[in-house]
């Protein structure tokens, strides 16, 4: 339970410091470090195969496209740090963030959640995933597998230069 | 008070959840934006493991199979997404939120 309190308090402390910097690498490199405290909790809980799926996905390819980006879309080679944020959305933000939280928070704790009696994690090796993958799920990992696909051609689409014309100029 | 570990970890996600909504609403740079929007995806998915791990009767691995879907729809749309800010950017040169208003009727 230490650990999880530990591994709790690092996830959420580098989110809210990520999410208020005004230097957006900064801000990238410390959310690399939240989901790799998302990472750990999978891996505490139990579940090391979609511990290590976090950090495929998370750790490796979309902090190097956040990355990608917060560098393709800077004016200068100095302009990283961001104009300052109105006080008036911060504070209404803070409001409704913080009476989400609250309410949530109060459902969670007043409501009788019925627990496993035994604290062992309910068996998920990866043999049984295969097989749930390949049987029962096998129609939904096509449809995943297609939709990435579509997903990443239209984000190449949407991405590169519209005019064929421009490009062999500078070329 | 005397919370179970499930009660402890829906508040961990729900805090996630929370630092990601103000994220979202506090900030206009679109690239924060879609970083809280990822941050609360990652707490939705952390609600699956929670219920999957603590829950009554556990089903094999219908949790973690539910979460292994989500992380790679999060993955196209956080892909989609960062392409949109190239294209604003490269339209406006500026991927503050409040500009891009273009098409506001």
């Amino acid at each position: 339970m230490i650990a999880f309190l530990l591994i709790a308090l690092g996830t959420l402390g580098t989110a809210a410091v990520a999410l208020s910097l005004r230097n957006l690498i900064h801000s990238a490199l410390l959310l690399i470090a939240s989901w790799a405290g998302i990472a750990a909790f999978y891996l505490w809980a139990g579940a090391e195969f979609v511990a290590f799926a976090q950090v495929l996905v998370y750790v490796g390819a979309v902090s190097m496209v956040v990355l990608f980006a917060v560098l393709l879309t800077r004016r200068s080679r100095e302009d990283l740090a961001i104009a300052r944020e109105s006080i008036g959305r911060a504070i209404g933000a803070l409001i409704v963030g913080g009476a989400v939280l609250g309410v949530l928070a109060l459902a969670v704790i007043s409501t009788p959640l019925a627990t496993a009696p035994e604290a062992s994690p309910p068996a998920a090796t990866v043999h049984t995933l295969g097989l749930q993958l390949m049987g029962p799920h096998a129609a939904a990992l096509l449809i995943v597998g297609l939709l990435l696909t579509v997903a990443l051609l239209g984000a190449i689409v949407i991405a590169s230069t519209d005019t064929p014309e421009k490009t062999k100029n500078t070329t | 008070m005397n919370l179970s570990p499930l009660q402890l970890c829906l508040l961990f996600s729900s805090a996630l959840f929370c630092i990601g909504l103000i994220g979202v609403l506090a900030r206009s740079n679109t690239i924060l934006v879609l970083l809280g929007v990822e941050l609360m995806l990652n707490a939705a998915n952390l609600n699956f493991i929670a219920f999957w791990r603590y829950g009554p009767a556990p089903a094999p691995a219908t949790g973690v199979i539910f979460v292994i879907f989500a992380i790679a729809v999060a993955a196209a749309e956080a892909a989609v997404g960062l392409a949109l800010v190239i294209a604003v950017y490269r339209h406006q040169r500026n991927i503050r939120l409040q500009e891009a208003n273009t098409l506001r009727g």
